[in-house]
């Protein structure tokens, strides 16, 4: 899929948006600042970046993609939907036993995810196996894993980050959503992460900075990222939280919990205005 | 007696079955010496992939290559696979099934010498509670043996314990090895010996001291802990009308839990489990 048409993409985000907070007000619970701040990171891969077909999700040449931030996983629903992997109606079942869209990523029930995640930190391990796997077989695709900032607290994030670099796995991108909150309040306060970039530099990574925002950043780093040979790359993606409703942004109440019907209409007013 | 390595028979069949099959790839955790992954390594580095002392990230990169269609073989000492990285072989490999093959040594008390902190006396139930995971304890190297062969070509995650100490030899090589199924290593009728691993060494010596005054034993092979098999033991049961379990774990949660759970259900004999009391020595 390659069409870079700002405009459109920028129309996309907000229908995107729109169908996040319909399906976690519908869910009553949820995560709703993490979904809100992923979204230009989800369009850019599956609309424009990433090789997939929907109606083939398992061919072998496809990019893959892991979410391991998986409390977003209200956004990547709403962004496979879109694409074509399943059925719109099937956003209404959102966190509802039985449904094929569990309250985090679920390969065994949800087409176009690849593996299961959602318990922070171990996502980064798992697209390492996946790229390996895709090297020892001579398959030239992708892997992009995206990670929230609360999560990289986790040790195993820091193992996967040595494992990637030591064994120069250079099909990995890593997208790091740096919104700055985490569900007990602003990530520098829980359990400082600070620097980012000197840290992954350290562990051998090529860093990128972008507006995790701005389509045209956010896909010159994606550009930019596939020509970096012999070490993982990540990039450190800037985002507010709640992104795109005034009174989610930035709030940590929002982090773990749904919009009311009050707050679903005041929000899809201001997504519409 | 005879004794041999469980750990050099399980390296060596995993190199006969690296070099058949491409899709073969073997992790370790900075121990591949020790679980003999480094027969593995030296002759096919390509597909093998030393994670460092970093056991967590080498479940889930198992997980990873599992998903992508490799057939990943995980080693490294019990207490570390079972009990260091339980959540992510709970989320990354059992959850959705994916085909890891936790292959660690250095299983039970005998590890001697390194002391409580590395002697695992909970592994089997920490893996046997897992939905989706096989748990199999063989007895000795032949069956060692037998055991990668049979879990190479059985799609699913598995769990298999060796030890660091050279088990006495007690199959040939007639000798089958069938996933959930116990063997009768000696026939009796007073009393039922299930036992596992090392154990089935000591449950025949037991079994021929009984002989001595008058009570003959069947003892039983349980390499399969899990899916655990229900007939034998129950047919067993009816048979002799009494079990002891025997297993080199606590007595919280592995075989002889197992055989209780079925024999609660399913026909209630008297029962004993021996091992090791549920305290930290």
């Amino acid at each position: 899929m390659e069409d870079r048409d700002i405009e459109k993409l920028k129309t996309l985000a907000k229908e995107i948006r729109k169908d996040i907070l319909i399906m976690l007000n519908r869910a009553t619970s949820g995560h709703t600042g993490g979904s809100l701040s992923v979204v230009e990171i989800l369009i850019a891969l599956f609309f424009v970046k990433m090789h997939h077909l929907p109606n083939d999700p398992h061919f072998r040449e496809r990019d893959r993609f892991v979410l391991s931030k998986g409390h977003a996983a209200p956004a990547l629903y709403a962004v496979l939907s879109k694409c074509g992997y399943f059925d719109r109606k099937e956003l209404a079942g959102l966190r509802k036993l039985g449904s094929c869209l569990q309250g985090h990523p679920d390969s065994k029930f949800t087409p176009g995810i690849e593996v299961p995640s959602g318990s922070l930190g171990q996502g980064l391990s798992m697209a390492n196996g996946i790229s390996l796997a895709l090297r020892l077989d001579n398959i030239p695709s992708r892997v992009y894993v995206v990670l929230g900032d609360g999560e990289v607290q986790e040790g195993q994030i820091w193992e996967a980050a040595m494992t990637a670099a030591h064994y120069k796995i250079d099909n990995l991108c890593a997208i790091l959503d740096n919104n700055r909150l985490q569900i007990d309040g602003w990530v520098r306060d829980v359990m400082n992460i600070e620097p980012l970039p000197k840290k992954w530099e350290a562990f051998g990574w090529h860093v990128l900075e972008t507006d995790g925002h701005d389509f045209n950043q956010i896909l010159d780093v994606l550009d930019e990222a596939e020509k970096i040979k012999g070490k993982p790359t990540i990039i450190i993606a800037q985002t507010i939280k709640g992104k795109g409703v005034s009174f989610f942004e930035n709030k940590v109440k929002y982090h773990g919990i749904a919009p009311t019907d009050e707050e679903l209409e005041k929000a899809l007013k201001e997504l519409d205005g | 007696m005879e004794k041999a390595s469980l750990r050099e028979a399980y390296g060596r069949a995993l190199l006969e079955l690296g070099k058949k099959d491409e899709d073969i790839v073997v992790l370790d955790a900075d121990l591949s010496g020790s679980t003999k992954t480094g027969l593995f390594a030296k002759e096919l580095p390509h597909r093998f992939f030393n994670l460092g002392v970093a056991e967590q990230d080498m479940m889930g990169t198992a997980a990873g290559l599992a998903a992508s269609g490799k057939i990943p073989f995980a080693s490294t000492f019990a207490i570390f696979a079972t009990g260091r990285a339980w959540e992510q072989v709970r989320q990354s490999i059992a959850y959705v099934g994916l085909n890891v093959k936790i292959v660690a040594s250095h299983g039970g008390i005998t590890v001697g010498d390194d002391g409580g902190s590395h002697q695992s006396m909970e592994d089997i139930a920490l893996m046997r509670i897992l939905p989706n995971m096989v748990v199999i304890v063989p007895a000795d190297a032949i069956e060692m043996r037998k055991v990668i062969y049979a879990i190479a070509h059985y799609k699913g995650p598995v769990y298999v314990r060796s030890s660091r100490i050279n088990f006495p030899i007690l199959y040939n090589e007639d000798y089958h090895f069938q996933i959930g199924k116990g063997s009768i290593v000696r026939e009796g009728e007073d009393i039922t010996i299930i036992a596992t691993g090392l154990m089935v060494h000591y449950a025949l010596e037991a079994a021929e001291e009984l002989a001595k005054v008058g009570i003959e034993a069947r003892v039983i092979n349980m390499s399969t802990i899990k899916p655990i098999d229900k007939e034998l033991i129950i047919e067993s049961s009816k048979i002799t009308g009494a079990i002891l379990t025997a297993e080199e774990h606590l007595v919280l949660g592995g075989l002889g839990s197992a055989v209780c759970e079925v024999l609660a259900e399913s026909y209630p004999v008297p029962i004993k489990r021996i091992g090791s009391l549920p305290i930290f020595t």
